[in-house]
This record gives structure tokens, sequence and C-alpha cells, in this order.
């Protein structure tokens, strides 16, 4: 972000342009991902999916959707902790667009560099875990409160495999900052997921039920809870929640294909172009992820709440651990 | 305990959604299931019960449709006239005229009594649908509007064999 | 010093020993539920996750079926009937016009009655389509409700091309089906037999129907998230199932081989051949596996009917124009999808029954739910309720 800099001279203009770049991402990413889950949902169930906003895609679709949200009457429950409840959406949205800043998109093209990148990712995204318990006890719904309830035992039991399965590809790198870490991997020639395949997986599994995705869905579980959590929301604030899960889709797949699918390089592109083309390559490996994301919602159902906790704590956080051990095993001795 | 390692059933089911997936993206004439309404529109079955079209010159106003309709939807009116006779001394014939021929279909279950009853065959089941209106009031269907679906009657389909 | 250190060790103790007082909820699920399949209300309480006396709360949507059979007349009452477990319409209307033409005393044309047989496996089709599409969308999963629904137009579209009417046929006559419409002296009486293009239309829609079979077994039936949400849930063992009355598929997957449609003879069934699925322990996974395997066999059965229809007759036998049933009572039971139906019909000898008792299989199905549901979890009560597969307008009537 040099450059921004140069271009503006003035240090304060510049960071107000990097805020309004990195708060744009966020609508964008969730408008493309979104448009995306319906068509690919759609085509997977012999549907079309949307048709007729904006010309024989449906592309502007999801716009429609947002400025429908934009219009709608603000409710807030009379019984409802009101500062509680009009304060979660955005606490679980700005955990997101925390997590924005410390991703790579080329060569120097990161919003910040931090040297602690990938510690200070996990520590931000842990705070959409607050807002999305805020908003479940603040509304005044047992519905709510059972999402909410559910949604603190699975998403603090999912940080643990999500930063267990980090670290094997943080060992290889032997640096925390992501850019370091993409340049890790155009050092050694070949992207991480090749050795660390284990911890991709588990990364991939944690990162869906961070989101509470289905398969992981319980917190929101539309066919029991109404909608969980997010019941009592309506109209912007549940604008906040939906474009919060899908932008959150972009980071974690970002963030998952810096670590280990080689984030903005691949192996037979020169690397003097990777400047240009750097992001359009980390935007394909993040739509290709998304993809994945989809396909599994569309195809699997949910695990009930003790089976997921059984699946992280018996089965995921030891076979990190074990990738843990072996990794550094590898390392010191090869 | 739930048996959480990925197995052989979730790829299966993982290898069916993607096969659906390129299906109805490559060959949509075959695989896709819906059609674009309103641009698209599918012809129902002749038989199909859309809406109930009156033939007013076949009725004799003998009211069997409106006792028959299990949800009285039906109301009819009407009025005997004299004709004079046809030769000079003969009967004087006294013929129903109709008044009033409304349907209700906002009552209406579109069971077909009403159809099947008719003794003079002047009630018919068409296929038309989309005669929904923003107000109850206008589901009532007086009998110029009834007379008017009679266009819309399809020839009964050919049988079996 | 040492009064300071007991002091400390009390206090210690003090906190290990105060216990966690928790109070149950009272937890309010339905009437407006995406899962209860209708207005159905649990009043559950729920201590955290486990539910502990679940009270269902009926008749939100209670019509008044029996009631309204009293003012009715005998060709109204069939157009009505079939509203009674509208997923599968058509077989709603057949017990009842047995049990007139049991009274009667009238013979059912052969053609007649292979049509009605034809129909009725249909409606069974379609009902166990509509379970294997919305129990994997109550379990979470999307998709397989999409599959269940596109070959299911394709069997609501024929009984569309026949009766004119998708779930609501009004097809059965007494003594027989729908002769003609129009039953004028005019020469537009249209008779109302089986259209032209119906035998081959059936036999592709059964082709396509044991292809999506195929489809649902390998996304759902060896699926390991399914098989974890399902196996060992919602065990009804036999004791139970004969207490409370509960009958049909739910029946048969606790491992009682009884179907109605071997034993009585409302419809030619002796004629074809078709194995009956029964399960081994009666939790949620048997429940949808019997459901999935009597769609097979319900294929089965179509194409072994449109094979062996005769080629032409009369579709009602002789009946007079105004229909009055000789007075006496009769009781007609049939094999609907859901279960048992039974019909018991008084006649005084007017143009409609007397009284008519409708014994529907949801009502006696879901009266399992206060056993079945204790000490059930939250996720599991909507695992049981979707495989129990009932309908609130049966439940209601």
């Amino acid at each position: 972000m040099d450059a921004v800099v140069e271009i503006f001279g003035n240090p304060w203009v510049s960071l107000a342009g990097k805020v309004l770049l990195v708060a744009l991402i966020v609508p964008l990413s969730a408008m493309v991902l979104g448009f995306a889950e319906m068509k690919v949902s759609a085509k997977m169930q012999s549907r079309v999916g949307p048709y007729f906003a904006g010309g024989r895609w449906g592309w502007a679709q999801l716009i429609a959707d947002g400025v429908k949200f934009f219009q709608k009457e603000d409710i807030v429950p009379d019984d409802a902790d009101q500062p509680v409840f009009k304060a979660a959406p955005i606490i679980v949205l700005m955990g997101t667009v925390a997590l924005l800043v410390v991703i790579p998109f080329g060569p120097g093209l990161i919003f910040q560099d931090l040297s602690v990148g990938i510690f200070y990712a996990l520590a931000i995204s842990s705070i959409s875990t607050i807002g999305v318990l805020m908003a479940g006890w603040s509304s005044a719904n047992k519905y709510s409160l059972m999402g909410g309830l559910r949604a603190a035992g699975q998403l603090i039991a999912y940080e643990l495999p999500l930063v267990l399965a980090v670290v094997g590809s943080v060992i290889m790198a032997g640096t925390m900052s992501m850019g370091g870490i993409v340049q890790a991997q155009i050092d050694a020639g070949f992207p991480f997921v090749v050795v660390q395949f284990i911890g991709f997986g588990i990364f991939m599994v944690a990162a869906l039920a961070e989101l509470t995705r289905i398969p992981f869905d319980m917190p929101i579980a539309e066919s029991e809870l109404v909608m969980g959590y997010v019941t009592e929301y309506s109209g912007f604030r549940f604008l906040f929640f939906f474009l919060a899960e899908y932008a959150n889709m972009f980071t974690m797949s970002a963030i998952a294909a810096t670590l280990f699918l080689g984030g903005y390089w691949l192996p037979f592109v020169p690397e003097s172009t990777l400047d240009y083309a750097g992001p359009f390559i980390l935007i394909g490996k993040v739509l290709v992820l998304t993809f994945g994301m989809i396909w599994f919602r569309w195809t699997f159902p949910r695990f009930r709440e003790d089976q997921l906790q059984t699946l992280a704590w018996k089965w995921l956080i030891p076979l990190a651990l074990a990738n843990i051990a072996v990794t550094a095993v590898l390392k010191v001795v090869l | 305990m739930a048996r959480a390692i990925p197995g052989g059933g979730l790829v299966k089911g993982l290898g069916v959604t993607i096969t659906t997936f390129f299906k109805t993206v490559f060959m949509p004439g075959k695989y896709l299931a819906t059609i674009n309404y309103p641009v698209e529109k599918e012809t129902p079955v002749p038989r199909a019960r859309g809406v109930i079209a009156l033939d007013q010159d076949a009725c004799t106003v003998c009211m069997l449709c409106a006792r028959q309709c299990p949800d009285w939807c039906i109301y009819i009116e009407g009025h005997k006239e004299e004709l004079p006779p046809a030769t000079p001394g003969g009967r004087i014939k006294v013929r129903s005229k109709l008044d009033r021929f409304d349907i209700d279909y906002a009552l209406c279950m579109y069971c077909g009594i009403c159809v099947e009853v008719c003794p003079f065959d002047a009630l018919f089941w068409t296929p038309e649908y989309e005669y929904s209106e923003p107000k109850m009031g206008a589901m009532l269907h007086d009998m110029d509007r009834l007379q008017g679906w009679l266009e819309t009657v399809p020839d009964p389909p050919g049988l079996e064999k | 010093m040492s009064i300071e250190a007991d002091a400390v060790r009390h206090l210690a103790e003090a906190q290990v020993s105060v216990e966690l007082e928790t109070e149950d909820m009272t937890l309010n699920i339905g009437p407006q539920h995406p899962s209860t399949h209708g207005v159905l209300r649990l009043v559950a309480r729920v201590d955290g996750e486990r539910a502990y006396d679940v009270k269902p709360v009926i008749g939100y949507m209670h019509r008044g079926y029996e009631k309204l059979s009293e003012v009715r007349t005998y060709p109204q009452i069939t157009a009505l009937i079939n509203r009674i477990d509208w997923v599968s319409g058509y077989a709603n209307e057949i017990p009842f016009v047995v049990a007139a033409e049991k009274l009667m005393e009238i013979e059912v044309p052969e053609r007649a009655q292979y049509i009605r047989l034809i129909l009725t496996e249909m409606a069974r089709i379609s009902s166990h389509l509509m379970f294997l599409a919305a129990y994997p969308l109550e379990l979470g999963a999307g998709t397989p409700l999409f599959f269940a629904l596109r070959e299911r137009e394709r069997v609501l579209d024929l009984i569309e091309g026949v009766t004119g009417g998708r779930f609501h046929p009004n097809f059965n006559r007494i003594g027989g089906v729908k002769p003609a419409a129009g039953s004028g002296s005019t020469s537009r009486k249209v008779a109302q037999d089986l259209p032209a293009g119906f035998l081959d239309g059936t036999r592709f829609a059964m082709d396509k129907v044991l292809s999506v079979c195929d489809d649902i077994e390998n996304l759902v039936a060896g699926n390991e998230i399914i098989l974890a949400r399902t196996k060992g849930i919602g065990i009804i063992p036999k004791e139970i199932i004969a207490a409370y009355g509960v009958s049909g598929p739910t029946m048969r997957a606790s491992g009682i081989p009884f179907d109605l449609r071997k034993v009585e003879n409302y419809l030619p069934y002796d004629r074809f051949d078709f194995d009956v699925p029964v399960g081994e322990t009666g939790d949620s996974w048997d429940r949808w596996w019997v459901r999935f395997e009597e769609t097979r066999q319900a294929a089965m059965i179509v194409q072994q009917a449109i094979d062996g229809i005769p080629p032409s007759g009369p579709l009602q036998a002789k009946v007079p124009k105004v229909i009055k049933v000789p007075k006496g009572e009769t009781y007609v039971r049939a094999e609907n999808p859901k279960g048992e139906m039974g019909y018991y019909l008084i006649s005084d000898g007017g143009q409609g029954p007397y009284r008519l008792k409708i014994r529907s299989s949801s009502f006696s199905n879901i009266s399992i739910l206060p056993w079945i549901l204790e000490g059930a979890l939250v996720p599991d009560i909507i695992a049981i309720m979707g495989s129990l597969d009932f309908v609130l307008g049966d439940v209601d009537r």
C-alpha cells in the first residue's frame, strides 16, 4: 500500500482510503458469493436460480435484496435488551472486516503486513463469537436463546482446531506474517497443502463450523429454531448478519488459500507479473474454495450438537496436535 | 458417538450433487426441471380443473348445480317467460330465462359436481388458471364472464385404445 | 496465621460446594413452525437441550368433517374427504366409497377397479416422495427435496391428466370411477376414461421414479451424518405400537409385518406381486427405509397394473341417479400411505350418511409422541416427528 501513500501524500488521507477500501470489499464479496451460492445451489437442484433481476443472468438479485433490506421497518422487540440487541450485528461484522486487513492480495498489496499476521487474524475472528452470544441473549425469544447457547459451545469448540491447523503451516514457513508465509511458499516452490493436507482439511472443516454453515448449522438450524440467534432481526440488522456470513466465507477462504494453497502465487506464473495477476489468482482460489463450501452445504444434513462437539474434541484436536508434532519433527530433521 | 470421519456415503452424496450440477449446466434441455413463469408457461392437461364456463343458451334454470354444490357458491336467479304458440291455437310455451348466474370462485372448491350433474351440459371445465384478483369481491364471476370462458374450453383428449 | 489459613480453606471449600440451580424452560414448538407438518403445537419442558414432558396440543385444524358428513350427500362427501390427508389425495376417497358400495351391495367393474388401484398407488408414491423430500430437509439437507419433488410432479401430472385435479381428484363414484362428465342427454357427454398417452406416460414416470429412488439412495441412505442423526433415535418397541394403535409404515418399521393390502380386499391387490418391507429395530432410520422401499414397491405395482389392465369396460356399475344407501352400518379400513384409515358408515336410507366416523391414521400415530419424546434432545424431537410422517389435516379432520 505504499503506492496509495504516494498517491495521496498525506498519511491520514491514505488511511481513510485504506479503511474505505476494506469496508468496500465486504459488501462486494458478499454480493458475489451470495449470488454464486444462489446459482450453484440452483443448478445442483435442477433449477435456474435468479433469472429476472438485471437481465438474463439475474446478477442484480443481491443488489435488489440489499435495497429491500434497507427499506424495511426496523423492528426491535419490546422485551429485548435494546443496546445489546442493536450492537450485536455490528460486532459480528466488525470481526470480519478486521480480518481483511492482513490478507495479501499480491506482493506488497496488503493493507497492513503485521508481523503477527495470522495470530492477529485468529484472535480477531473470535470477536464475532461475542456478537453471536449477544444476539442470542438479548432477543427476548427462547429460540434465539437456544441458538445463541448452541453457538457459544460450537464456536468456542471449533476455535481450537482452527488455530492448531494453522500452526503446521506457520512452522513450515517460520514466520507468522501473512506476506512472509506466501513468500516462504514461493521460495519452497510448492504450496504447503502438498505436505499439510491434514492441516488443510482440518482448517476447512473448522472454518465451516466457525461460519455456522451446514453441516455445522445448529445455531441457525432453520428447520428447528426458525433462524436461531438471528430470529428477531429484520431489515438492516439482518443485512449485517447476512453480509458478515458471506464476507466471512471470503476471508476464511482467503486465509486458507494464503496459508495452504500459495496465496497470490501459482507455480508456473512468473514472479514479475504477480503485482498485477496476484489479486486475480487469489480471488480465483477463493472462488474454488467457496464452491466447495457451497457444495458441502447443499449435500449434507446438519450434525446434532453433541455429535458436533464430539467431532471437534475427540477427532479434530488430536489430529491437529499430531499434525503439529509430525511437522515439527520433520522440520527439525529435514 | 458419531462416526464422523467422512466415509464413502458422504463422498457418494457429493458425487450425486456435482453430477446434477454439471448435467443442469450443460444439458439444460434434458435436466432442467423448472420453467420460467411468466415468460414461459406450461400448458395444462385438457382435463385440468381451472375455471368453469357457462353456456347460457343451454341453461334452463333447473337449479340442480346450485343445489348440489357443497359450498353453495352458485347464485342463480331466473324468471319464467311465456312464448307465443308456434301454431295459432296451440299451447303457450313457458320457458325459463336466466337473470343471474354467478359463481363465487373465492368459495368454489373445484370439485366439479355442478359440471357433472347438469342435465343439459351447460357447464364446462377449462384449464385456465390466471384469474386472480387483488380484491376478493372480484372473484365473483357473473354470467357474461362465465360465458366468456367458453372459448377456452379445450377439446376432450382422445382416450386410450 | 493458622486462623487465616483455616479461613482460606473454608472459603475454598464453600465455593466448591455451591450447587448450580437451573430452571427448565417451557418451549412452545409450533403451531407455527417449519417442521411440525402443519399446526401441531408441542408444549415441551426443556432443560438445556433435553426435553421432558412433551404434550401435543392438537385441534388447530379441526374442520368438522364428521359433522359436515351428516349434512351432505354422498357425491358431495366424496368431493370433500380427499382433503383430509391432502398429501395423498386419492387414497382418502377409497374406503368411503367401498363402504357405501358394501351397504348397497354393488360390484365394481374390473376396469374401474384397476384404475382405482393405479391411482391409489400413485397417491402412495406421491405421499412417500413428499416424505422423502421433507424429512432430509428437516435434518438440514436441502437437495433431496428438489430431486423427489421433481419426480413427484410427473406423477401428479399423470393424476391430473386422468382426473382433472392433482391433489383432490374427486374421481371415485359409488359403483366405480367417474363415468362421464355431463350426465344429460345431449351429445356432448364426454367419457372420463384414461386419456390417450396415459399408459406410456405412466411407464415413463415409473421409470423416472425408480431412478430418482436410486439417486436418493446414494445421496441419503449411505450418508454418515443421516445415519448418525436417525439410527437409534426414537425406537418404538412392538408393545407400545400395539398399545397406542400406531399403524402403517411406522408399525412395519418396528417389526410387525402387517399390511392391510394383503389382508383386506377393498382393491384387487391379490393379483399383483409385491413385497411388504418390514424394519427391524423401529428407530427413525427404519421408518425412513420402510417408506423408501414402499415407494419402489408401489412403482412396481403400477407397472404390473398397467400391463394387466383390461382394455375396455364400463367405468361404473349401474346405480340410480340419486344415490340412497340402504339402512345399515359397516366399517371399511384401507392402507393409506400414512397408515390405516377407516370409515365407519351408519346409513339410515337417506341421501347422505346418518353418521360417518373417520378413523384417521395420523391421529393415532401422534398419540405416542409424549411417550417417545420423553428425554429426547431438541434436534431429536424434530427428527422423530418427521419420521412419523403425519399430516395435521389427518390428525384434526
